[in-house]
């Protein structure tokens, strides 16, 4: 069996095989992770360059630490202390980079598709750790790792993921992912935050949140990006946290075992409820500890030998 | 391609250099006090396994073994296409103990480094030994094994196969030749 992906862009370049590939290596980087020593020489002279155009706790530190338990070497620029505040272009940066032959760059930028410009442009290896509204692919994989992990597969699974659909890459990643690995996704939302035609991908659209978290095994609440778009689309948060937040009594509609997921971070009282986020049911917390073992298994597969397709 | 194939050794002899092995290793630690056994995949877990339950018919004791991945500590990575990774299984903590590790086939002995690397991250053996089943020689590094099972001289385009049973009992030892 063969990775032969050379760039992580998406999860929609993702086969079965290459998901359950990629999970299966995650389950045996769990381990490294609950060491006395958390550290394997396995990525030892690689350099890894993380490029984070915009602001992150989560990814970027997931990232990092997953690179420094692999033994490479990880190099850190945001742009608010680079010289994009100059007006250097993402490609002229990125060349600028290339230059000192780093053999994995991990970007997250605004736009949609910056991971895959890059990727057609240099030599070394991309990771998208979240472009625009685009792919997050790291998290839908560290989502369903989460998932298998407590359900023991993903096939068959009803998922049902509430929030702004259209400005979300967490969503949109989630779905490729999991209708790959069988799983039924149901999307919910105010219809301004529905993107028109997006059921073709394969999923089922509700605009009534109660029906949409009936019997679901999974419930992914997004974040309601406030620093963004969710002003105008939106009356109020009151308004929205009424229809489309998740409190204990929504909850029981899903069956009475569903996992209760968020990507963060969280705004409380807006899109969830501290009874459900803290409740016994949500694996938020676990959602992150599972991520360094997911991105450490990125890293390890693509810095393997690869045929020349992306 | 044609290529001709010789039976090494068959289950019973497989079974008769175990047991040899098994009395060495006891005889060598005086016993049973801190001995643990770690196999390496894929291979070396069941010969580890094996050994364990030879060591309990001779001793009546129980001696744990584990199962060490070492694909994470190899010096190829770059070279050869990826390989799905085995799980480290260590019921133990190595510190202080006497542990022997089990392989089937001892070649370049550059697994053994990556492996002895690897042992090293999980803790501080008091010593550490190598059990294999065949050693064929052409050695790359300084390494050489406390107990062997057959020795066996090839070329370095032969290939020695350990073959196992679906319940991973050893049934016979191939020499291939190119």
């Amino acid at each position: 069996m063969t990775f032969l992906h050379k760039h992580i862009l998406g999860t929609r370049q993702l086969s079965a095989q290459d998901i359950t590939m990629i999970l299966d290596t995650a389950e045996s980087f769990k381990e490294i992770n609950t060491r006395d020593i958390k550290k394997v020489p396995t990525l030892r002279g690689k350099t890894v360059v993380n490029l984070f155009y915009e602001a992150s706790t989560r990814t970027r530190t997931s990232f990092e630490i997953a690179e420094k338990r692999l033994s490479a070497d990880a190099v850190n620029i945001s742009a608010s202390s680079s010289s994009v505040v100059k007006g250097e272009t993402l490609e002229d940066t990125a060349r600028n980079i290339e230059a000192m032959r780093p053999d994995i760059i991990v970007i997250r930028h605004s736009a949609s598709g910056a991971a895959d410009y890059l990727a057609r442009r240099l030599d070394c290896s991309i990771i998208n750790a979240g472009d625009g509204a685009h792919e997050h692919p790291s998290q839908a994989l560290l989502d369903l790792f989460t998932m298998r992990q407590h359900r023991g597969r993903i096939r068959g699974l009803t998922v049902t993921i509430i929030g702004d659909i259209t400005h979300s890459r967490v969503a949109r990643s989630n779905l490729f992912a999991l209708t790959t690995m069988g799983a039924r996704v149901r999307l919910a939302g105010p219809g301004t935050m529905i993107p028109p035609g997006i059921e073709k991908l394969g999923c089922e659209v509700f605009t009534s949140m109660e029906e949409a978290l009936a019997g679901a095994d999974v419930v992914m609440m997004l974040r309601i990006q406030l620093e963004r778009q969710g002003r105008s689309l939106l009356p109020s948060l009151r308004e929205y946290a009424r229809f489309y937040g998740l409190n204990r009594d929504k909850l029981q509609l899903a069956r009475e075992d569903a996992l209760v997921m968020h990507p963060g971070p969280m705004n409380r009282g807006v899109e969830i409820c501290s009874d459900v986020a803290d409740g016994g049911q949500n694996v938020i917390l676990e959602q992150v500890e599972n991520g360094v073992a997911v991105r450490m298994a990125l890293l390890y597969l693509v810095s393997g030998p690869v045929a020349d397709n992306p | 391609m044609s290529h001709s194939e010789t039976l090494i050794l068959d289950g019973a002899a497989i079974r008769r250099a175990l047991t040899r092995i098994s009395h060495e290793i006891l005889e060598k630690n005086k016993g049973t006090k801190d001995l643990v056994l770690l196999g390496i995949p894929t291979g070396g877990d069941y010969l580890a396994a094996e050994l364990a339950a030879i060591i309990a018919g001779i001793e009546g004791v129980e001696v744990p073994y584990g199962v060490l991945d070492i694909t994470l500590y190899r010096d190829d990575l770059s070279h050869k296409t990826i390989r799905p990774l085995r799980k480290t299984d260590l019921p133990f903590s190595p510190d202080d103990r006497r542990v022997v590790m089990v392989d089937e086939v001892l070649f370049t002995g550059r697994t053994i480094r990556a492996a002895m690397d690897a042992i090293m991250d999980l803790g501080r053996p008091r010593s550490i030994q190598l059990a294999v089943l065949i050693d064929r020689g052409h050695r790359e590094l300084p390494i050489r094994p406390d107990y062997v099972g057959r020795n066996v001289p090839t070329s370095r385009e032969e290939e020695v196969h350990v073959d196992f049973d679906s319940n991973h009992k050893p049934i016979g030892v191939r020499l291939i030749k190119p």
